[in-house]
């Protein structure tokens, strides 16, 4: 095990030491958002600020929910953990025990992102030839993984054979593989029709119950991040800010039938009245 | 008003397109029997126009001397040397030219200034550097494969899925495990679009190197017979020239589906 503080995009770091914090009982990495700005600047110049001054915290085998509108920068936000896109100021800190060669993030795209020429299994496996494994372990632990998301005898299948249900299905595989400190979850069901995707929250439940990875997860549908999170944090329209984070008092593990608990409906119900304004003005300006 | 009752029918059935796989077959031997008919009759003198069962005899007598191997071993030595190298230089060019931003700079305008250029007025600056032998034929076959080639690669490596190429990195990527395991394999329908095109530029290139300096190959063969007024043999020449085009074809088409698996459903 290795005790690390990554600074990821770290402009200057103003931040406070951050290695103090490491005492709660879960070992593994916490994910730090400190301040993070994103600003963009389109051809004439004028600046758009996607994410001002975002402060989140993700503890090890915690299921956060980021919820907002359309144009909050959710994404933007998880780009940035992932070190796909720079932050314009602040920075993103994991922090914690680190199993050897574990990488800090791995990524399930809303459009999947699979890669067409390699089978279920050879996807599977593109993170871990990235990490170096060897052919057999490699082998050893896309198995596992397929047969945990349900992929068995679909090892030698190319993208385009398989349902969008089951290509997502692919797509948190390959992601778990890694064993990342924190999956991120960019709108993952989203290209889904609505059984499927039900179907698919119940079962990611299902995984995450029993891999415990920490899983920060973005969506714009109230139902699907009170259903499955254990926090929500609420994104407010352009510019990105929270609003505020909700508390899931929900206990798990999670059924369907709990969508209709008072508990369920009053963290949607407060949710709602955070962002009910900012999404009619998305309504109104058309795409976000 | 009148009460009406009508049954829907498909408006769209003439639109419907039939694979008519016999009249294919029966369209290619028709034509040949055609021309054997003309020029059996005597309406066609045998000097411009052979007839096809004249000129699969003789095909089969050149086949049995040895000639016609000694022409063709000449000419695919020429046109896979040529068009391995073309093609190698291409893919490289195409590659490295669509993903680093200053080879673009520099390559681009080079690729668009010389890629009009008719490769054949090359070939006597090509003998003169190369010497009237075999390098200069290949240099020619080469030049002609290499632009389509690059071309094509280039574009391919444009459109290369941003969103795969950030997963590739999501998943710890670095340069060339992008180009290896995205870029490549995004572009590889277009190589090969490129390839088949190389092919024919390449045969082209091979017929003129060979009718304006050679003493071997179908191309010199074509040229001689029409010289000495041999039209059969001359259609010979003909006959092994869109074989060779067919076949390279075909085999290009199943070098493809071989390469590119993923595509077969699309």
């Amino acid at each position: 095990m290795v005790e690390a503080a990554v600074i990821i995009d770290g402009s200057p770091a103003r931040g406070k030491a951050s290695l103090g914090l490491l005492c709660c009982g879960v070992p593994g990495m916490r994910v730090l958002v400190e301040r993070l700005c994103k600003t963009y600047r389109d051809r004439s110049g004028h600046a758009l600020v996607a994410l001002d001054g975002i402060d989140l915290t993700v503890a090890p085998e915690e299921f956060v929910a980021i919820l907002g509108p359309s144009g909050c920068g959710k994404s933007t936000l998880l780009g940035i953990i992932a070190g796909l896109s720079a932050a314009t100021s602040g920075q993103v800190l994991f922090e914690g025990e680190r199993r050897p060669g574990q990488p800090f993030t791995a990524t399930v795209f809303q459009e999947f992102a699979l890669f067409p020429w390699r089978t279920v299994q050879g996807n599977v496996e593109f993170g871990l030839e990235e990490l170096g494994l060897p052919p057999a372990e490699r082998r050893e632990r896309s198995a596992r993984f397929i047969a945990m998301t349900g992929l068995e005898g679909f090892e030698a299948k190319f993208p385009y054979q398989l349902s969008g249900g089951m290509r997502q299905r692919v797509g948190i595989a390959r992601a778990l593989a890694v064993d990342p400190a924190v999956l991120l979850m960019d709108e993952p069901f989203s290209a889904l029709d609505a059984q499927t995707r039900t179907l698919m929250m119940e079962e990611l439940l299902g995984i995450w119950e029993r891999a415990r990875t920490s899983i920060l997860y973005v969506t714009h549908n109230i139902q699907e991040a009170v259903y499955m999170a254990d926090r929500v944090v609420v994104l407010s329209r352009r510019p990105g800010r929270v609003l505020d984070t909700v508390p899931v008092d929900l206990k798990r593990p999670r059924h369907e039938s709990q969508m209709g608990e008072a508990d369920f409906l009053h963290a949607s119900e407060r949710i709602w009245g955070l962002i009910k304004s900012q999404a009619q003005a998305a309504l109104v300006e058309g795409r976000g | 008003m009148a009460v009406e009752r009508v049954t829907v029918r498909d408006r769209s059935a003439f639109l419907h397109r039939a694979d008519h796989r016999l009249l294919r077959g029966a369209a290619l031997v028709g034509l040949l029997a055609l021309w054997e008919a003309l020029t059996r009759v005597g309406w066609i003198p045998a000097l411009f126009l052979p007839s096809p069962l004249g000129v699969l005899r003789e095909l089969w007598d050149m086949a049995a001397s040895g000639q016609l191997v000694l022409h063709l071993a000449a000419s695919l030595r020429r046109l896979l040397l040529g068009f391995g190298a073309g093609a190698l230089a291409g893919v490289t060019v195409g590659i490295v030219t669509g993903f680093f931003a200053r080879a673009e700079a520099v390559g681009q305008p080079l690729i668009a200034a010389t890629f009009p250029i008719p490769k054949i007025a090359l070939l006597p600056l090509l003998i003169l550097w190369l010497g009237i032998g075999e390098p200069s034929k290949v240099a020619v076959i080469a030049l002609g494969v290499f632009f389509p080639m690059a071309i094509n690669t280039y574009a391919g490596v444009r459109e290369a899925d941003p969103l795969l190429v950030r997963a590739a990195v999501a998943f710890g990527a670095g340069r060339w495990s992008v180009i290896r395991k995205v870029i490549l394999p995004s572009a590889l329908p277009m190589i090969f679009a490129g390839l088949k095109l190389g092919a024919g530029t390449a045969l082209l290139l091979l017929v003129a190197a060979e009718m304006i300096a050679a003493d071997s190959g179908i191309g010199f063969l074509v040229l001689h017979a029409g010289n000495i007024m041999d039209t059969t043999r001359l259609m010979v020449g003909i006959v092994c020239l869109s074989l060779l085009g067919v076949l390279s074809h075909w085999a290009l088409t199943r070098c493809e589906r071989r390469a590119v698996p993923w595509r077969q459903a699309s």
